[in-house]
This record gives C-alpha cells, sequence and structure tokens, in this order.
C-alpha cells in the first residue's frame, strides 16, 4: 500500500514538473512576442515609472486582457503571457486534486479544493 | 531614457540578479525590488508586482527540475499552501493600504535577515524523533532517498510551523519575495523537517504562493506589462543559466558577497523608507 502510494505520489509529481515547466516556457514565448511588437511601435519613446498611476481597466481584468491581446496590442500579449504565468501554478493545484482523488486520498481532496478557491478568489474574487 | 534603452538595461540587470539567485541559493527575489526602486526609480508598488511575477517564473522553472529527485513531499506542501495562500491574501490587502516607506523598511528588515539566515549554519539532522500525533493524522510524515539509502522523518510542532508559512506568505504578498529562507526555516528549524525536503519543499510552494498575491496586484492594476517584461525574461534567463552553471562553480565567495550586497541593499531600503524618499 504505502509503496504503491510513494509510486502515485512520484507519477503526480513528475507530470507536475512537465506542466510547470511548459506553462513557464510558453508564457515566456507569448510575453516575449509581445515585447516585439510593443518595443518596435513603443521603443523610442521615454520612460516614466516614477509616478504610480494604476494599469487601465483593460490591462486588469481577465476578459480586458483577452480583448488586449486579440488586438495584438503589444502590451495585451505581455499580460496575457503573465495571466499564463500566474495560472501554471494555479493549474499545478488543480492537476493535484485528481491526484489525490486518484489515491482515495480524501483529507488531501479537501486541503487542495481549499488552496485551489484561495487562488481562483485572488484572481477572480476582489476588484 | 527610452523605453528601449530602458528595458535592456532592465533585462540585463534582472538576469544578473537571476543568475547569483540561483548559484548562492538565496533566489533573485530579494534584490529585485531594491534594484528597480533605488536604482531604476520605479514605484515600489509597481516593483513588487514586477518582483511577484519573476518569482512565479523562477520557482516554477527551478520546481520541475526538483520534483523528480523525489526529495519534495507534495502532502507538506500543499498542507502548509493553504498558510501561505491565505498569508498572501492579507499581505497583497496590506500593500494596498500601508504607506509605500513602512514596505521599504520593512523589506529592509526582512532583507537583513535573509542575509543573516544564510550565513547560519543550520541545525544538525535529527533522526529518530518520536512520531508528532497531529502530524501523523496528516499523514506528513514521509522518507527520502538520502547517501545511505531510504530516510524517513518525523514531522513535529506542526501549528508553530503552520503559523510561520502564514507569515511567510503575508510577507511575499505585501513584499513580492518568495520567502523562501522563512519558509526553510519554518520547515527545518520548527517541523524538524529534514534540509533538503525542506528547500525542495519550499520551491514548490514559492509558486503557488505567489500566484495568489499576484492575482491581487493584477486586478488592482500594480503589474505593468511595460516593466515586468524585461524583469520576467532577464530573470528567468539567468536563473536557467545559473542552474546549469551550478555544478561547475564554487560559490563560497560569491554567497559571502552576495550576502554582503544584501546587507548593504537592506541599510539603504531602511534609510530610504525612512526619509520618505521610497
Amino acid at each position: 500500500m504505502n509503496s504503491k502510494r510513494n509510486w502515485t505520489d512520484q507519477r503526480i509529481e513528475n507530470t507536475l514538473g512537465v506542466l510547470l515547466r511548459s506553462g513557464v516556457l510558453l508564457s515566456a514565448v507569448v510575453v516575449f512576442i509581445g515585447a516585439c511588437i510593443y518595443l518596435v511601435r513603443h521603443g523610442l519613446a521615454p520612460v516614466d515609472y516614477r509616478v504610480f498611476r494604476g494599469e487601465p481597466a483593460d490591462l486588469r481584468s481577465l476578459r480586458g486582457i483577452i480583448r488586449s491581446a486579440l488586438a495584438l496590442r503589444g502590451r495585451g500579449i505581455i499580460q496575457f503571457g503573465l495571466l499564463l504565468l500566474i495560472a501554471t501554478p494555479v493549474a499545478r493545484v488543480a492537476f493535484s486534486i485528481f491526484g489525490f482523488a486518484e489515491e482515495r486520498d480524501r483529507m488531501y481532496v479537501a486541503f487542495t479544493v481549499v488552496v485551489f478557491g484561495i487562488l481562483l478568489y485572488s484572481l477572480l474574487g476582489p476588484a | 531614457m527610452t523605453i528601449l534603452e530602458f528595458s535592456l538595461l532592465l533585462c540585463f540587470s534582472s538576469m544578473l540578479a537571476g543568475l547569483v539567485g540561483a548559484l548562492t541559493g538565496l533566489g533573485g527575489g530579494v534584490v529585485l525590488v531594491p534594484l528597480l526602486t533605488l536604482f531604476f526609480k520605479v514605484d515600489i508598488r509597481y516593483a513588487v508586482g514586477a518582483s511577484l511575477v519573476s518569482v512565479i517564473a523562477t520557482s516554477s522553472g527551478a520546481a520541475a527540475a526538483y520534483v523528480k529527485e523525489g526529495f519534495s513531499n507534495i502532502r507538506i506542501g500543499m498542507f502548509l499552501e493553504i498558510a501561505t495562500t491565505l498569508g498572501a491574501l492579507l499581505g497583497a490587502q496590506l500593500a494596498a493600504h500601508v504607506s509605500t516607506h513602512a514596505i521599504a523598511m520593512v523589506f529592509g528588515v526582512v532583507l537583513l535577515f535573509s542575509a543573516y539566515f544564510s550565513r547560519k549554519p543550520r541545525s544538525p539532522a535529527q533522526r529518530d524523533v518520536a512520531a508528532d500525533p497531529l502530524a501523523t493524522r496528516l499523514r506528513l510524515n514521509g522518507s527520502f532517498p538520502d547517501v545511505d539509502g531510504v530516510r524517513a522523518y518525523n514531522v513535529q510542532h506542526v501549528p508553530a510551523g503552520w503559523s510561520l508559512m502564514f507569515v511567510a506568505g503575508a510577507l511575499s504578498g505585501l513584499l513580492g519575495i518568495g520567502s523562501g529562507a522563512m519558509k526553510v526555516l519554518a520547515m527545518d528549524q520548527a517541523m524538524r523537517i529534514p534540509f533538503k525536503v525542506s528547500t525542495t519543499t519550499s520551491n514548490f510552494m514559492i509558486g503557488v504562493t505567489a500566484a495568489a498575491s499576484a492575482g491581487v496586484y493584477l486586478s488592482r492594476g500594480y503589474i505593468d506589462p511595460g516593466l515586468v517584461m524585461p524583469v520576467m525574461l532577464g530573470v528567468l534567463a539567468g536563473s536557467l543559466l545559473g542552474a546549469k552553471l551550478l555544478v561547475r562553480v564554487h560559490t563560497k565567495y560569491l554567497r559571502l558577497a552576495f550576502s554582503l550586497v544584501i546587507v548593504a541593499l537592506a541599510i539603504e531600503m531602511l534609510y530610504n523608507g525612512l526619509k520618505a524618499r521610497i
């Protein structure tokens, strides 16, 4: 029983490792594409991050970011890439729910659902 | 300065931070916010947002390499992630209400702490401690491949470790750092988990913790794509390079030098926070 549990743990962890790496790689590629568009269009403009303004609404919400990325705006594509990056650990947690369910470990299914809920709340909940 | 020059300079500096962070095992996250605020004069809220995103990139990339070795304990990680993500939500909420001077000063103190912690010898490995009833019920005890075969370990002081993890999560959400040092402290010192298991499990948790606060930062408009892009790409490239070089480089003096840099940055952050310049 115990060795079977360890074996499944190991298999889950390997899959998670691949998931994490692909997520990071994919987001880096998307950010890089966005960066090229952004720099070609705005590279010669002066820079100013000294004053804090906050981002416009279309770079804050899930829907706004997707719309901006589909319009092929550089900043929108970069933000979409960053969203993919933030979603990578969230996907890892979601996948772990199934992993623990497969091991019939109800307590850890519950713990993982709680973590997943907190992550969803942070992404979608407060405005 | 134009956006192109700024981006290239920032990308290069972030790459250096990621490289040294990976080589010393201290993480590049701790120096990113001081780098951005002190040298690039970026508002600390933008800086923290950029740093959080980079922390997710490096920890997810590194975790993929670690999990294969069988050191990390996914049950300990998941159980403690409840604490770190709740803490991260609190930290991200605090970031909106606390003055930027106060954030800078807390950052300075945490930097001093991580410099001290990186010089401190780790506690001797505990063998054959009795199983803690709570840890047993939570199925936290495990085993890992050691030099002399598979070694089993019993987790101790679960409530203390959980509380420390909550604080680690809050600091991560407030300051945009991975809080790796504090997570390892909670597992290695408080919960008596073997050092190797602590560090790898901590790395696995950092990304999830940072994602919890990054969501809040994103929806609040603290994540600027133009600023985060060079930082994230630079740190990621630097840390991947660092992980490749790690086996070939002797890091003792590098660690010492990096600790001194951290102390200098800590004093600078404290000073600027006190003078209300950040």
